[in-house]
């Protein structure tokens, strides 16, 4: 049980943050450090924004770095680093993970000094969870050791398939054997603490190739699984091949039966779906993750960042940088930073390319160059869009952590259109909160603009009778 | 749309073909015809053109008009085909008769919009006074420029019949195309003196001025032999100054600061500053502010006589007190009213909506202001659940419609959703109650919510079209199983040459609007010309045809369509709206029914999985947008039964196909 606080907010905010202020709430969270409140913790995200190759299907800004300047970036992650926790005034750091790009591209004593710069300054718990993306490389397997010795305490294994033809179609640069022993030894180093990226919905696959291959995979995996749907985007090698029929990409259809069919594969196998893309067993969510999810703050460092920190007077400051996604996602962060007196949090847009950040970070200690406050709706936009990609949802008194004024019931108890969804069994509001089913999760996208329309609606309409 | 686009390569002999129009030639003016081109009446705005012409001064300060008895005034129009040089014609007489200085830059002088020149064609009518000598004689030459087009049909009936004779212009390397066709037979019912004239006649061809002339209107060459014939074979106006005062308004326009300005044609006796005078139509009075001649910007005189042709201004503040075909008379002088006035009547219908409810005031303004100038068009609010409040306006014709549109988006700068035209139909009562209740027994229909029901109606009838089509007969199979597919009753087919044809079909109006005339440009390579003149109405077998999604039916989408044509018109609509109605949580039945009778069905599949495979920090700004940008949209779809229908369907299946 951890105790939160919002601190009181100064004077001249929008009156639908200042609710927060002076607002004291509990909430179970399993995992639970002892934290301090709510408002200085965070996550945190460090990004590399390097690769050796482009994969076919990623359309994500990502650099193949064109010199070694590993020194120069690990300076400027450090300064970066130091530079947002600062900012950001949070004294503990629950979680990190490195992402990229590529950061298993990256010295293990990069890995190092990054994390000694976050303990040097805040807490950093020696529980708290300390993930790095591997490519499974021969390389990348070579460092998996000095890695864990730098303090990484979790691997998350960008296996994607493990049929020969496949990895080569989509341009990864691994085989499926490089994988396996990668895997097998960041089991060995992390016992517990390995993840496995795959990928369905993949050129000319069928879903009985799939359930093979999946049920394959699961027989070498460790706890936790991402599964992630290929996705075809425009301005891709991959989308060139499909454009021009060289390739086939299957079916909505078959994708859709494909990823029934991975929820049930996996549940056979002991693992509980968490989120959307997310499996787990005995306990090995990943907690980082499930901070984004559950609307925490957290911070990115990097190029390409999105920041969510905090300001002096209990505000939540949202600071982005552009992302540079390793095929997945980029750095980012959102944090309250304390000390510029507000409660408006903002996005922030920082520089996208690398030798530009790297410039920046050195003139200004951060990338930032753009700021953009958060109201509060849109602040419960976000931990109602997040929130519902978990299985559990969002619990009543999560919600009301964000929205104490206005309750889950009170928005979308007394709509016609959510009645429907209710009625056809695709969400859930009951005592425990507002949730998907098993079907609706699937067709999460297609409920949530609804929701955010009922949201809104309710919005609107408490603050008018305020 | 270019409406008349035709390449018909030179062949001199061709032009032979002219001739035997001649023989039609007719020495009475007679005002006593009713016949059909077209004509569009739109806001007049007169540059200054001050530095290209010629100074008045040179003329007598005030143009002794009592100098231009009946014998030495012709009054003529130039009726053409597209593009076969009308306007650049016009040009030249106004140059040589000094009503403009002679200059490269004289283009279209007469066409001002940027409608006009951009698509070559006359939509608003300009007169020009010109003095000419000949033969040590002064001479008053009006040209009273009309549209060329048949869509502006009643209204240019008008303007010839101000006039006497017509140069029905020929492009020598285009030879006779539909336009010309029908502008023939306009002026020859209208028993005009007729001068064939060639344009675009290269200088190494030799050309025997006789019975036709052979021009280059862009070179000048020639021209002046035109200017000849006009005095030597069209026939002076009738009517003298010695009778009461009548005339004719062929025209009128909107100006801010002094009403209505009609353009007139003084049939018999004068007119001066300060008479009282009466519009037959309304019966209203008014007194003579200002008046003069038109060369072609206004030129103040003390008075107009018998033959003149000019403008006057006196008091109306609306177009729709001087419209076009009216009479004037001198409120203490009736006079017969001249005969074939009839109030504009719409053929096509559609509706506009703004692209954003937020647009509606700009909108509505710049629809008032157009209208200003055009008492052809009507315009009845309207409301459409799907595209919110608009406009159901009816236009004399396509071309009106699309000028009309073209005009709102260039000169008001309104984007605009046009729904696909609509006819008016009508139905013959049977049931007692409902006639009573009509005031009569036959209801036009113009909504199809309005279409009262089978049971109650003896007949619908709906508005037919006599359409001229012009093309090589290597394209008249094709033609022809078009024409049939239209719902076409071919009337005849005729050699005009040895290599074309013309076909006159008989069409529903319906069956024209929306993409006939695409069509027949397409299948013909660009050879074919189309024109037609409205034909009255017929019965016919039509039938109300419902939209339904999941068997909810879609008010907006209700379709009156003949009963042949309902199987092909539903069908296609479901297939746009599938196409346009993104997939939902659950299966949607997209059909046409007529009654309970399902006639066609498409299926939007429900989504099996729809959401985003990866979300984790750095989407979410990403994520977000997007969700908000659905739910933005959620919030503007109109939902029929549990179905969300975006504007963008209702936009594709009720719009107006882009060329």
């Amino acid at each position: 049980m951890i105790t939160y606080m919002f601190r009181k907010a100064s004077r001249g905010f929008s009156p639908g943050l200042r609710r927060f202020s002076d607002l004291k709430v509990t909430e179970h969270v399993p995992e639970s450090p002892a934290s301090p409140r709510l408002t200085e913790q965070a996550s945190l995200y460090v990004h590399w924004p390097y690769c050796l190759r482009r994969c076919t299907y990623c359309n994500f800004n990502k650099y193949i770095p064109k010199e070694n300047n590993e020194d120069i970036m690990a300076k400027c992650l450090q300064r970066e680093t130091e530079t947002l926790l600062q900012l950001s005034q949070v004294s503990c750091i629950t979680s990190v993970f490195f992402g990229g790009g590529t950061p298993s591209l990256a010295h293990p004593s990069t890995i190092a000094k990054i994390l000694e710069t976050v303990s040097k300054q805040v807490n950093l718990s020696d529980e708290a969870e300390v993930t790095l993306e591997v490519n499974p490389t021969p390389v990348g397997m070579s460092k998996l050791k000095d890695y864990h010795h730098a303090g990484v305490n979790r691997f998350s294994i960008g296996v994607q398939s493990l049929q020969a033809k496949d990895l080569k179609s989509l341009g990864r640069d691994h085989n499926s054997l490089d994988a396996l022993q990668t895997l097998a030894e960041a089991r060995k180093l992390c016992p517990g603490g390995v993840s496995v990226d795959i990928m369905f919905g993949r050129p000319n696959q069928t879903t009985e190739l799939w359930s093979r291959e999946l049920s394959e995979m699961l027989r070498v995996c460790d706890d936790h699984v991402s599964l992630y749907q290929l996705t075809l985007e425009r301005g891709t090698q991959l989308f060139k091949q499909v454009q021009s029929g060289q390739v086939t990409m299957p079916t909505e259809e078959i994708t859709a039966e494909m990823y029934q069919c991975a929820r049930t594969t996996l549940q056979q196998h002991g693992f509980q779906q968490y989120e959307v893309s997310n499996f787990a067993k005995n306990n090995s969510e990943s907690r980082h993750n499930l901070s984004y999810w559950t609307g925490r703050q957290y911070i990115g460092v990097g190029p390409g960042n999105l920041n969510w920190v905090r300001t002096t007077g209990g505000c939540w400051l949202f600071l982005c940088n552009l992302i540079c996604s390793r095929c997945v996602t980029g750095a980012h962060g959102r944090f309250v930073p304390l000390g510029e007196g507000g409660v408006a949090r903002e996005a922030r847009t920082q520089t996208l390319e690398p030798d530009v950040w790297i410039r920046e970070v050195r003139q200004r200690g951060h990338g930032t160059r753009r700021r953009i406050q958060l109201g509060h709706l849109e602040l419960l936009e976000e931990v109602l869009v997040m929130g519902m990609r978990m299985t559990t949802g969002i619990n009543h008194k999560h919600w009301e952590l964000f929205s104490p004024e206005l309750s889950l019931l009170e928005i979308f108890g007394g709509s016609l259109v959510v009645q429907e969804l209710l009625q056809h069994g695709q969400l859930i509001l009951d005592d425990r909160g507002l949730r998907c089913s098993w079907e609706g999760l699937a067709l999460l996208d297609s409920m949530l603009p609804v929701l955010l329309v009922e949201l809104e609606r309710g919005f609107s309409q408490k603050l008018a009778a305020n | 749309m270019t409406y008349f686009l035709v390449k018909q390569l030179c062949d001199i002999s061709l032009l032979g073909r002219v001739l035997p129009f001649k023989v039609c030639r007719r020495k009475i003016p007679s005002y006593n015809i009713c016949y059909r081109v077209l004509r569009h009446c739109l806001v007049k705005s007169l540059p200054v053109l001050s530095s290209s012409f010629r100074s008045l001064s040179t003329q007598p300060d005030a143009v002794d008009l009592s100098k231009f008895p009946v014998d030495k005034i012709r009054n003529f129009c130039i009726i053409a085909h597209i593009d076969h040089g009308k306007s650049t014609l016009a040009d030249r007489l106004l140059e040589m008769t000094g009503a403009i200085a002679k200059t490269e830059k004289n283009k279209q002088v007469l066409d001002k919009l940027q409608v006009e020149r951009e698509r070559g064609i006359t939509v608003k009518a300009q007169t020009a006074s010109l003095f000419y000598s000949h033969d040590g004689q002064e001479y008053l030459l009006n040209l009273i420029d009309t549209p060329g087009h048949v869509d502006f049909s009643y209204e240019v009936s008008r303007s010839l019949s101000a006039c006497q004779g017509v140069l029905l212009i020929i492009d020598a390397n285009q030879g006779i195309q539909a336009q010309t066709v029908a502008n023939f037979y306009l002026a020859f019912e209208a028993q005009l003196a007729i001068i064939p004239v060639i344009n675009k006649v290269l200088s190494d061809i030799p050309t025997e001025i006789t019975d036709r002339e052979g021009i280059s209107a862009k070179l000048g060459t020639n021209v002046e032999a035109v200017l000849q014939a006009v005095v030597k074979r069209i026939p002076h106006p009738g009517g003298s100054v010695d009778d009461p005062f009548k005339a004719l308004v062929f025209d009128s326009n909107f100006d801010h600061y002094r009403g209505v300005v009609a353009n007139i044609a003084v049939i018999g006796g004068r007119v001066k500053k300060g008479d009282n005078i009466v519009s037959a139509h309304l019966s209203k009075t008014y007194e003579v502010n200002e008046l003069g001649l038109l060369r072609p910007e206004e030129h103040a005189t003390q008075k107009l006589f018998a033959g003149q042709v000019g403008y006057i201004i006196a008091g109306m503040k609306d177009v729709k007190e001087a419209q076009i075909g009216d009479t004037l008379y001198r409120h203490d002088h009736p006079v017969q009213a001249l005969p074939g006035f009839k109030p504009a009547k719409a053929m096509v219908f559609a509706g506009m909506y703004p692209m954003d409810q937020s647009e509606y005031p700009a909108l509505r303004s710049a629809i008032e202001r157009l209208t200003l100038n055009d008492s052809s068009v009507t315009v009845q609010r309207d409301s459409s659940l799907a595209l919110g409040a608009g406009w159901r306006l009816g236009f004399l014709g396509l071309l009106h419609m699309e000028v009309f549109n073209q005009r709102l988006e260039q000169e008001y700068n309104a984007s605009v959703i046009v729904t696909s035209p609509t006819v008016p139909y009508k139905a013959i009562l049977s049931s007692a109650k409902l006639i009573k209740e009509h005031g009569g027994e036959e209801v036009t229909i113009v909504n199809p919510a309005q279409f009262p029901d089978r049971s109650v109606v003896l007949e619908y009838l709906e508005p037919m079209v006599l359409g001229t089509i012009l093309a090589p007969d290597a394209y008249t199979g094709k033609i022809m199983s078009l024409c049939l597919s239209r719902r076409g009753v071919q009337k005849s087919m005729v050699y005009i040459d040895e290599q074309r044809v013309m076909l006159k079909y008989l069409f529903p109006l319906n069956e024209i609007v929306v993409d006939f005339y695409d069509l027949l440009k397409s299948m013909s390579s660009g050879y074919a010309s189309f024109d037609y003149e409205n034909a009255d109405y017929q019965a016919a077998d039509l039938i109300k045809m419902d939209i339904l999604l999941n068997g909810r039916p879609v008010e907006e989408l209700t379709t009156i369509v003949h009963r042949e044509r309902a199987y092909s018109t539903g069908k296609a609509m479901c297939e746009r709206l599938k196409e346009s109605i993104p997939r939902q949580m659950f299966e949607i039945a997209i059909q046409a029914a007529i009654g309970s009778k399902v006639i066609a069905r498409e299926t939007v599949k429900a989504f099996r999985k729809n959401v985003l495979a990866k979300c984790y920090g750095g989407d979410i700004t990403r994520k977000m947008k997007l969700l908000k940008r659905q739910a933005e949209g959620k919030k503007k779809m109109r939902r029929v039964g549990n179905v969300d229908v975006p504007k963008d369907a209702f936009i594709s299946v009720l719009k107006r196909k882009e060329k």
